[in-house]
């Protein structure tokens, strides 16, 4: 009880207002109402949409460091090209997902900060190295897979700002996911070494792809409102095998082998996946991945690098009003 | 160091010439010329505008979500406004 210290019947009151409120909420929710920035909401909503939404936003800033290692050594201009194009994509869905964070109520500075100072996290996934040049192919064919996965359904997430996002984020994921592809298909209709590449990159990325999902679902923690608010429309499970199903087919095309000798396919046609060490999934999200103290450090050194930047555009920027003041007096 | 804060700019877009400027998100910018540059780049990398409005965001004006009863209600009960209100026999077709 936090509110112990103040006028006891006010506090009442007030429980009952929001309980009645709550209520209202709820209704909405269930009619497939959309929930826009001042609608009243209860305050856990607003948290978890805050945490998810910036959470996501980092993931799309952070996401764009184990790509941009290989912009300079892409090996044609017309995969550069793709690759930047991508690159800034990313840059452009953190910017639409903190705008959408930003109605909530936080400031998008408050949010980089958070993620600054290792008190936000952002999706496991970034913090695995990009050894190879079929890394990059991928990258695009099965992390932003499993991304475009798990946003199609939020496009019909109860909160209006975040389903706008992930409209535009969407539409411009499917280029990332085809780009990689065709690295793929390159590669493995190329020489053996390369084909070779490519299986070497899908047998290090395949199971940090499937933790992407999140923790199964007998033990996510945040999965139960979230579905009764109708933030998320399918569990973390559902999602994983919708993914594995499509991708199976797609890896056969390639002619490339899912490192799970024991996967199989069930009477449903559902492929079936062999465990995931969900210890591997704990130790990364708690900064012991491979890459997370080299991530945050680029992070840290891009915003300080940048600071005399935004120092200097405020101060540019107050120069031209207090001119355009001193010539409205004149 | 805390970062310091930026403003923030409401971005409209015109998709084709005949369309009416839209509402596509928000952005930081330090002036406007900044803000213009900022949306060109986060809202039209493959072709969605022909021209932009930035509009800084504290400039808005808002009605208030909770009184949207007692701001519309007046409208909903009006059905005479509509065309389908008015009986017109067949006979006279299309009007």
């Amino acid at each position: 009880m936090y509110t112990q210290a103040l006028n006891s019947s006010d506090g009442e009151d007030r429980h009952v207002e929001d309980a009645a409120r709550a209520a209202q909420f709820q209704a909405r929710i269930d009619a497939e109402e959309r929930i826009e920035p001042n609608d009243w909401m209860p305050p856990a909503y607003r948290k978890t949409l805050t945490r998810q939404i910036s959470q996501h936003a980092h993931s799309e800033i952070v996401g764009m460091l184990p790509e941009g290692n290989w912009i300079t050594r892409a090996p044609s201009l017309r995969r550069k090209a793709a690759l930047l194009a991508k690159v800034q994509d990313e840059c452009g869905h953190g910017l639409y997902l903190y705008a959408a964070a930003e109605t909530l109520g936080s400031s998008r500075e408050e949010l980089v900060d958070a993620m600054l100072a290792g008190k936000a996290k952002y999706s496991s996934i970034f913090n695995y190295p990009t050894l190879t040049w079929a890394d990059i192919g991928t990258i695009g064919w099965l992390v932003d897979g499993a991304a475009i996965m798990n946003q199609i359904p939020l496009c019909r997430c109860s909160y209006g700002p975040y389903a706008r996002a992930m409209i535009r984020v969407c539409k411009e994921e499917s280029f990332h996911q085809r780009q990689g592809f065709e690295i793929m298909l390159t590669l493995c209709r190329g020489t053996d070494e390369q084909k070779a590449m490519a299986q070497d990159a899908l047998n290090r990325w395949w199971w940090p792809v499937l933790m992407m999902f999140g923790p199964p679902d007998q033990a996510s923690q945040h999965s139960d409102t979230s579905t009764k608010w109708k933030i998320k429309r399918f569990s973390n499970d559902e999602l994983r095998q919708k993914f594995v199903d499509a991708t199976v087919p797609q890896a056969q095309f390639l002619g490339l082998t899912i490192p799970d000798p024991a996967m199989k396919q069930n009477e449903a046609g559902n492929w079936e996946y062999s465990a995931i060490d969900w210890e591997e999934f704990k130790q990364v999200l708690a900064g012991n991945g491979p890459c997370n103290r080299d991530r945050m450090a680029a992070r840290r050194k891009a915003h300080e690098d940048g600071a005399w930047v935004r120092e200097a555009a405020m101060a540019y920027a107050a120069k031209r009003r207090q001119r355009a003041a001193l010539q409205a007096a004149e | 160091m805390a970062t310091p804060n930026i403003p923030l700019w409401e971005v409209f877009i015109r998709s084709r010439n005949g369309l009416a400027h839209k509402h596509v998100g928000s952005l930081h910018a330090t002036d406007a010329t900044l803000a213009l540059q900022a949306a060109r780049d986060i809202y039209t990398r493959r072709g969605e505008g022909l021209s932009i409005w930035v509009v800084p965001s504290n400039a808005i004006t808002a009605s208030d979500p909770s009184e949207k009863g007692m701001m519309f209600e007046p409208a909903e009960s009006k059905i005479y406004r509509h065309p389908t209100f008015y009986d017109v026999p067949e006979e006279v077709g299309h009007m």
